[in-house]
């Protein structure tokens, strides 16, 4: 599996995209800087985590409007499969690749922890490797995670089979759903109709090695190099 | 011509910077703030004269970047 990961002014988890991509396929990924117009032949595109353009406007709305970002959606539309993490996810809906918006978590502080996490749709290469209904941790760290869309559209989500991952409390938590943005409907992550793109606030690239704390992400890298290699 | 984008969250979308405002001034004694919404405004100075063109200009730079019309409503005032 050939990949290639979109690097920003501010972004700051390309290196730990790069690094689980290549423990994954054995292949080091291009990085492609946000004023190139082209991208190489790939069959993953990762726009990954980060503060692009320091967050100014709206998380992810100047990085949408970079020169690259014309290309992603053109290989997106060609059925190349984009990987959305954090403020990845941001800057991809904020560019039209999937429904919603994200914006300031409810509880207005940047959250950064361990996160439980529902797999609810394993029809996707992204998720193929995991169980429906599997609990699986990724680490969040967010300020604007807070998922909206409205009520019509969370609705055709759930029906198409969209939502890929909700969040569930650890049993310790007060709060009985373990959402720690305010996300509409728990929503953590969600791909586009075809499910070619997968959008989510977590880190799966920073759950992949044993320092990590676990490797719950592994299996996410793992389903894509097998789908696309 | 100078116009001021004003840009807020729609009705309906929860505002938790302008709860937490409300929260505050309410603390500080404001017991008649019932609501309150926070917003950004947005200066633009343009080189264009004619009021119909720049509005229909700046209408554009809101539909694609200024607002995200998914949670945002903008309003547009223009100054000659």
């Amino acid at each position: 599996m050939k990949a290639a990961i979109v690097v920003f002014p501010g972004s700051n988890r390309e290196r730990d995209a790069v690094a689980a991509l290549e423990a994954a396929s054995g292949t080091k990924p291009h990085l492609v800087w946000h004023r190139d117009t082209e991208l190489p032949k790939v069959d993953l595109i990762v726009v990954p985590g980060g503060f692009s353009y320091g967050d100014y406007l709206r998380s992810g709305a100047m990085a949408a409007h970079s020169p690259i970002m014309r290309e992603v959606k053109a290989r997106a539309d060609q059925g190349v499969r984009v990987l959305g993490v954090c403020n990845g996810f941001q800057i991809i809906t904020e560019a039209g690749l999937l429904p919603g918006a994200l914006m300031r978590n409810g509880g207005l502080k940047f959250v950064c922890r361990v996160q439980h996490l529902r797999v609810e749709n394993t029809d996707s290469p992204f998720t193929a490797k995991y169980a429906k209904g599997q609990i699986v941790r990724y680490p969040v760290a967010h300020g604007d995670g807070n998922y909206w869309a409205d009520a019509e559209t969370v609705r055709r989500l759930d029906g198409e089979g969209q939502v890929a991952f909700r969040y569930v409390a650890d049993d310790s938590r007060a709060d009985p759903r373990g959402n720690p943005n305010h996300s509409v409907s728990d929503i953590a992550g969600i791909f586009n109709a075809k499910r070619t793109v997968l959008g989510l606030m977590p880190h799966p690239e920073d759950a992949v090695e044993g320092l990590h704390g676990n490797t719950d992400g592994k299996p996410m890298f793992d389903g894509l190099v097998e789908a696309l290699s | 011509m100078k116009a001021k984008v004003h840009v807020t969250l729609k009705r309906g979308v929860l505002d938790p910077q302008g709860k937490a405002i409300a929260h505050a001034l309410h603390t500080l004694g404001f017991d008649g703030v019932e609501d309150v919404r926070a917003g950004k405004v947005i200066e633009l100075t343009l080189s264009s004269t004619d009021e119909a063109a720049a509005r229909k200009e700046v209408e554009a730079m809101c539909g694609k970047l200024l607002a995200n019309t998914v949670i945002e409503d903008y309003a547009i005032e223009l100054v000659a």
